[in-house]
C-alpha cells in the first residue's frame, strides 16, 4: 500500500557543514530518503547528531551545501531567500520546542499572524484562526496572551498557527521537549489526529521514545548519518 | 496592520525601560528647547529692532557722548523724519540685584519713534507733563508691584545720588517680541540736575535715535549723518538699530556658541542612550524576529518593526519634552526676566525637536536592524529557550 502513495518529500545526497571561523564542522553526510504523503515520521538520534539541522533544511530555513530537496513539486534548494520565504509561508507549518509565540500578541492574533501573508480578507483571517483554535480546543482562550497560558496550551496555540495555512508539511522540533507528561500526551494525541483524520504529513524530531511511539515511521540519525532504511515503527 | 500592532505593543512591552527612555528623551528635548530659547531671546532685541530706525553714537565708543546741538543738524538731513535722543542711565533699584534697562529720553519724539511701546493717551499726557515722571514696561511694573502714581527711587551708578521718580505710565508691547521691562524718564530731568552740579557734563547725549522716511534710505542717511560731523570734536557712528543691537550681542558671541554646543551635546548623549536601549531590545527579540522570518515575513517587515518601535519611543519622548517646554520656559523666563525680557519658545525650536527625535530614532535603529536581518533564521531560532 505504501508503494501506491506518492512521495511528498524527496531528499537526495544531502551534505551540510557549519563553518566556525576557519574550522569546518560537518553535520550531515549523504542523506537520501523519501517521505510519502500523509506520513507521520519521527526522527530520532543522540544530541548533536544533526536532527534539527536536517529538519531546518527540509523546512527551507537553512541552506544545504550539496544535494537536493524536493517538497511537493518544488526543488527548494534552487530557490532564492525571498522565494523560500514565500514558499515557507504557503507550504510549511512549524512547531517548536519552546512554542515560539509572539509574546505581545493574543492567542488568536498569533494564529492569524501567518495569514497576513496571504490574500485573505480580515474576516476570513479571523474565521480561519478561530477554526484552528477550535480544532486544538482553545477557542475559549482566544484573547489570552501567551504568558497567561500553560506550556501545553501555548503549544496548542502553536499547532493552530502551524495548521491555519493548511501547509503541505508540518515540521515539529521536539514539540514535547519542554512539557510535562500529561501535556505532552495531549500534544502527541493531537498531532496523531491531525495525521490520521486530516492526512497531514508530519515530520517530528524527538528524543522521547514515548513521542516516537506515536509516529508511523522511525528514522535514526547518528553523527550525521541516516542509520536505517525505511522501517515501520518497531515500538 | 499586524506589523503596526506588534511594533506599538513591543514599544511599551517593557514598561519600566520604555518609560525611563522616554523620560530621558523628554528631559533632553526640554533642555534642548530651553537652551535654544535662551539663544533666541538673546537675539530677540535684534529681531525686534527696526530697519527704518537709525542709532547715532560717538564714533570712538558707546561710552562717550555727543553734544545736544547735533539734534538740530541731524533733523535737517534729507530723509530724516524725526529725531529723538537719550542717555543710558544705569541706575539700580534698592540694590544691585534689581537690574533692568533704564535710560532717559526726549519723551515726545521717543514715543512717536517707538510705536511698539503702547501707552494709553491719558498716561501719555500725564507722563509728558511731569518732569519727574517715568514709564515702565508691563512686566517690570508687575515684578515690583508698581502702580501708577507710585514714587520710585533709583540709585545712580553713572550719575551718583538718589533719583526720585513717579510712575506715570505702564506700556504694553505691541508685538510678542517687544521688550516689556524698560524704564524711561525725561532727559530734561537728568540734564537739569547735573547742570546744577557741573555745567560741563550737561548738554550731552548718549545716542540719537533717528526715524527715516523710507527703510531703503537707511544707508544714505547714515552716511550723511556721519559726514556732517566728520572732523568735528565728536565724530559719529550711525547704523541701523539692528546693527546697533547686534554690536552689543557680538560681545557675548562666545557664550552663545558655548550654549549652542551644549544643546547639541545633549542630543548626542541621548542618541547614545536610545541606541543602547534599541540594541538591548533587539537582542531580546532576535527570537521573535526569527519566528516571523520562519513564517515568511521578510527583511522589510523586520525593518518596519525595529524602526517603528524606535520612532514610537523617541517621538513619545519628544512630545512629552515639547509639552514640558512651555511651562518650563514660562517659569524660566519669569525668573530671569531682567536678563531675557523676551522668552518665547519658537516654532522653529519645535520643528528642530521633532527633527532631532526622528534622527535619533532612525540612527538608533540602523545597527539593530542590520543585525536582525543578517542573522540566519536557524541561528536566530537557536537563541530561544
Ligand atoms: N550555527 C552553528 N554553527 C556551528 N555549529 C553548529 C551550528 N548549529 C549547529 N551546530 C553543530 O551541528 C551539530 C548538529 O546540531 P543539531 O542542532 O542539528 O543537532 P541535534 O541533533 O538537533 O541536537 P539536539 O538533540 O541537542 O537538539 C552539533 O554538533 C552542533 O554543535
Ligand atoms: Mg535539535
Amino acid at each position: 500500500m505504501a508503494e501506491q502513495k506518492q512521495n511528498i518529500v524527496e531528499i537526495r545526497h544531502l551534505y551540510k557543514a557549519y563553518h566556525r571561523g576557519s574550522l569546518v564542522v560537518p553535520v550531515l553526510y549523504d542523506i537520501t530518503f523519501d517521505i510519502v504523503a500523509g506520513e507521520f515520521l519521527a526522527l530520532m538520534g543522540p544530541s548533536g547528531s544533526g536532527k534539527t539541522t536536517l529538519l531546518n533544511l527540509l523546512a527551507g530555513i537553512d541552506k544545504a551545501d550539496e544535494g537536493s530537496i524536493r517538497v511537493g513539486d518544488m526543488d527548494i534548494t534552487a530557490l532564492s531567500e525571498t522565494e523560500l520565504a514565500h514558499w515557507r509561508a504557503n507550504h510549511v507549518g512549524f512547531i517548536f520546542q519552546f512554542y515560539n509565540l509572539i509574546p505581545v500578541l493574543k492567542a488568536i492574533e498569533n494564529v492569524e499572524l501567518p495569514l497576513h501573508l496571504t490574500s485573505l480578507s480580515k474576516k476570513e483571517r479571523r474565521d480561519h484562526a478561530e477554526m484552528a483554535l477550535r480544532m486544538v480546543g482553545l477557542d475559549h482562550r482566544m484573547d489570552h496572551y501567551p504568558k497567561e497560558l500553560s506550556g501545553g496550551e501555548q503549544q496548542r496555540v502553536a499547532i493552530a498557527r502551524a495548521i491555519v495555512t493548511d501547509p503541505t508539511i508540518l515540521v515539529a522540533d521536539e514539540p514535547t521537549g519542554d512539557l510535562d507528561r500529561v501535556s505532552a500526551e495531549e500534544i502527541l494525541a493531537m498531532m496523531e489526529r491531525l495525521n490520521a483524520e486530516m492526512g497531514k504529513t508530519i515530520i517530528m524530531v524527538t528524543h522521547d521514545p514515548r513521542a516516537a511511539q506515536r509516529a508511523k515511521i522511525l528514522r535514526h540519525l547518528d553523527k550525521g548519518y541516516l542509520t536505517d532504511d525505511d522501517s515501520q515503527n518497531p515500538l | 496592520m499586524m506589523i503596526l500592532k506588534i511594533l506599538f505593543r513591543n514599544a511599551f512591552h517593557n514598561k519600566l525601560r520604555s518609560g525611563l527612555t522616554i523620560l530621558g528623551i523628554a528631559v533632553a528635548i526640554l533642555a534642548f528647547g530651553l537652551l535654544r530659547t535662551v539663544i533666541s531671546s538673546w537675539y530677540a532685541g535684534v529681531e525686534a529692532a527696526s530697519t527704518s530706525r537709525l542709532v547715532t553714537r560717538n564714533a570712538i565708543s558707546i561710552i562717550f557722548t555727543l553734544p545736544i546741538s547735533y539734534n538740530e543738524k541731524i533733523r535737517q538731513i534729507e530723509g530724516v523724519k524725526m529725531v529723538s535722543y537719550g542717555n543710558w542711565f544705569g541706575g539700580v533699584y534698592i540694590n544691585e540685584k534689581n537690574f533692568f534697562p533704564n535710560f532717559c529720553v526726549e519723551p515726545r519724539t521717543y514715543l512717536e519713534i517707538y510705536p511698539e511701546f503702547v501707552l494709553s493717551p491719558a498716561e501719555k499726557k500725564t507722563f509728558l507733563a511731569d518732569r519727574k515722571g517715568f514709564v515702565a514696561g508691563r512686566k517690570l511694573a508687575a515684578k515690583y508691584g508698581w502702580k501708577i502714581g507710585d514714587a520710585v527711587t533709583l540709585k545712580g551708578t553713572i550719575y551718583p545720588g538718589n533719583w526720585d521718580f513717579v510712575l506715570r505710565g505702564i506700556y504694553k508691547g505691541r508685538d510678542d517680541t517687544t521688550d516689556e521691562t524698560q524704564f524711561y524718564f525725561h532727559w530734561d530731568y537728568l540734564n537739569e540736575t547735573i547742570k546744577k552740579a557741573s555745567s560741563q557734563m550737561a548738554g550731552q547725549v548718549g545716542f540719537y535715535m533717528i526715524a527715516i522716511t523710507r527703510p531703503d534710505l537707511a544707508a544714505d542717511v547714515a552716511l550723511a549723518v556721519d559726514k556732517t560731523f566728520k572732523n568735528s570734536l565728536a565724530e559719529t557712528l550711525t547704523e541701523t538699530e539692528k546693527a546697533f543691537n547686534q554690536g552689543f550681542i557680538a560681545m557675548s558671541g562666545a557664550i552663545v556658541t558655548a550654549i549652542q554646543m551644549v544643546s547639541f551635546v545633549v542630543i548626542i548623549i541621548i542618541m547614545a542612550v536610545v541606541a543602547n536601549t534599541m540594541a538591548m531590545t533587539t537582542r531580546e527579540r532576535i527570537g521573535d524576529y526569527a519566528i516571523m522570518k520562519t513564517l515568511g515575513f521578510g527583511g522589510r517587515d523586520i525593518t518596519v518593526l525595529i524602526f517603528g518601535e524606535s520612532l514610537v519611543i523617541t517621538l513619545a519622548g519628544c512630545l512629552t519634552g515639547m509639552i514640558l517646554t512651555f511651562p518650563a520656559a514660562a517659569a524660566f523666563g519669569h525668573a530671569l526676566e531682567t536678563f531675557f525680557p523676551i522668552f518665547i519658545v519658537s516654532t522653529e525650536t519645535l520643528y528642530l525637536d521633532v527633527l532631532a527625535a526622528i534622527l535619533i530614532g532612525c540612527l538608533a535603529a540602523i545597527i539593530p536592524t542590520r543585525q536582525a536581518i543578517r542573522i540566519g533564521i536557524a541561528d536566530g531560532l537557536r537563541r530561544i529557550g
